[in-house]
């Protein structure tokens, strides 16, 4: 009878995660589809209490309130930039707890139980996937805290030191498969991977972010799923195949979106320094204008169609507020707005997305690269805010550039172009952006909140 | 190879499936807070936690799974209320609040 209870609430378990990501096809369903999650876990976590093989539940209340007292402050106060590094650090805590439950595990079956070949296969799985994404993890939320610094770091025989690495741990993963019982095998194995999940993220700049998030979330969940295997428990191996599915399909779509492979970005040191000399090299022959705040405000006061391109120095300067105020200035003036939102902008997918979200801005404003780029051509004004290489026009036309073939958003169509920048330092990937020079392009210098004050004082005044 | 575990690679290779076709659905939009959603889902990892902190296997078993249950835990609640604070900013044009001047 218990049994039952308990895997009819896992069954309804699966179903609400299921019917919870399909709910998510759609601003207006979203919520409503959490909502379906959030009952989901709780059945879940009732009939794993009936379990009869959980004898004392003291330790398993403490857990869980100090879990819900870490988990929920993090979710009320932390403001809406850190989503990149709450996200980073969540995968951490899941591939944590899944790692853990498998040393635990093989802990168990090697002390007084049998450990068989197939759990010992699922186990490796998982203590691999789950201590590789326990420091990667970890070492992306200390670059996007910026705990250590953001710029990748380089040494020589990185990656045949990584290769070699790896190739060991998955020699050590074979041998324990045939030998389940060398602990010292197992521990070593896990050691590596945690190692492995360090190095690997180390030389990853902050622009392959995304990718490099994406990525880690597919392995937390395919360490979860691993969990499910070890422990026969279906709703595991099917919340964590979703998990590992969305990772998946969110590290392609980035990956698409760079114009870069998986193991590029891995593998791969970008930009490097000789390419950035030369291409800076050719760009001091050219010559760039700069505009004041009020000959830009004039032109945006008087626009009848504005693309705003936002990129991460928006999020830095924590600009947003800003932004969607100068936009109502320009509504109000009858100009259209619209936002173009790049794959990649940002640190993580969606990211610009939720932060214009957050400054009131409506989503139905916001345009997906392939939605927008036709409409550069019919646009007065675009205003690129601390966005550069995904309107970096090299992509399409200089094809020994090192972002040649990035699908960028076609800026340089519209009339006139407004670029809002600190300096003319390069962006990530180091190379000199032509729109820069381009003569519709006017230079507006300075840091994004304090040249978008000016901008929206200006527009409030023009005639 | 058990039966059991072929019914589990067979329920992990559909999951797999439904997932990434479900997944595939979802706009750039909100790609953000599904992976906040999805990673609060996997916290499901909570049922196996719960095990090893509760059933007297060993003290190592113990002193794990209660970490691990701590662990999983901050994944659930915070995962899912970050998910619904962010879902909770996407408005349409007419619903958005406009700010006073």
């Amino acid at each position: 009878m218990r049994d039952i209870f308990i895997q009819g609430a896992y069954l309804a378990a699966s179903a609400l995660f299921i019917l919870s990501l399909k709910g998510l096809s759609s601003p207006a369903t979203a919520r409503r589809g959490i909502m379906l999650a959030e009952i989901g876990m709780v059945l879940a976590v009732v009939g794993t209490l009936v379990n009869h093989e959980i004898v004392r539940y003291d330790l398993i209340i403490l857990g869980l309130v100090v879990g819900s007292l870490i988990g929920a402050p993090m979710a009320i106060w932390m403001p809406m930039t850190a989503v990149p590094q709450r996200t980073a650090i969540s995968h951490m805590f899941g591939a944590l707890a899944a790692t853990l439950v498998g040393i635990s595990e093989y802990y168990r079956l090697t002390h007084g139980g049998h450990l068989s070949h197939t759990e010992m296969t699922a186990l490796g799985f998982e203590v691999m996937f789950g201590s590789l994404t326990v420091t990667g993890s970890f070492m992306a939320f200390a670059k996007l805290q910026e705990l250590v610094g953001g710029a990748p770091i380089t040494y020589p025989f990185q990656n045949l030191l990584n290769i070699t690495m790896f190739v060991a741990t998955v020699g050590l993963f074979l041998y324990l498969i045939v030998n389940p019982e060398n602990s010292q095998a197992f521990y070593l194995m896990l050691g590596l991977g945690a190692l492995i999940g360090v190095l690997i993220v180390l030389p990853i700049g902050g622009a392959d972010m995304p990718v490099v998030i994406s990525l880690l979330n597919s392995y937390a969940g395919l360490a979860s799923a691993a969990t499910g295997f070890v422990l026969q428990n279906n709703v595991l191996i099917i919340a964590g195949s979703l998990d590992g599915a969305s990772g998946f399909i969110l590290s392609i779509l980035m990956s698409k979106a760079m114009n870069r492979s998986f193991s590029n970005v891995l593998f791969g040191a970008f930009g490097s320094s000789e390419t950035a000399a030369a291409a800076l090299k050719a760009a001091q022959e050219k010559t760039v204008r700069s505009i004041s705040p009020e000959d830009a405000a004039i032109q945006l006061a008087y626009a009848s169609s504005v693309i705003i391109v936002p990129g991460y120095g928006m999020a830095v300067a924590q600009a947003q507020h800003q932004v969607r105020e100068l936009t109502e200035l320009v509504e109000k003036r009858g100009g259209r707005v619209k936002y173009a939102i790049h794959p990649v902008a940002g640190r993580m997918p969606g990211h610009m997305n939720v932060l214009l979200a957050e400054a009131n801005v409506p989503y139905d404003q916001l345009y997906d690269m392939d939605e927008i780029n036709p409409e550069f051509d019919r646009t007065d004004v675009a205003l690129v805010i601390g966005a550069n290489d995904v309107v970096n026009p090299a992509a399409r036309n200089t094809p020994g550039s090192p972002i040649y073939g990035m699908p960028i958003l076609n800026v340089d169509h519209a009339k006139s172009i407004i670029v809002m920048k600190r300096s003319m330092a390069p962006g990530f990937a180091g190379i000199e952006n032509e729109l820069f020079y381009d003569p519709k392009t006017s230079m507006l210098f300075g840091h994004a909140k304090d040249s978008l004050q000016k901008l929206i004082n200006e527009v409030k005044q023009a005639p | 190879m058990t039966s059991n575990t072929v019914i589990e690679l067979y329920v992990f290779m559909l999951a797999a499936f439904v997932g990434y076709q479900i997944i595939s659905r979802v706009p750039p939009l909100l790609h953000t807070p599904l992976m906040s959603a999805t990673n609060a889902i996997s916290a499901i990892s909570l049922v196996g936690s719960l095990v090893a902190a509760g059933a007297d296997y060993s003290r190592v078993s113990t002193i794990l799974g209660v970490i691990a249950v701590i662990s999983a835990t901050t994944n659930a609640v915070g995962g899912f209320m970050i998910t619904d604070r962010m879902l909770r900013m996407f408005k349409r044009e007419d619903h958005a609040p406009k700010e006073k001047r």
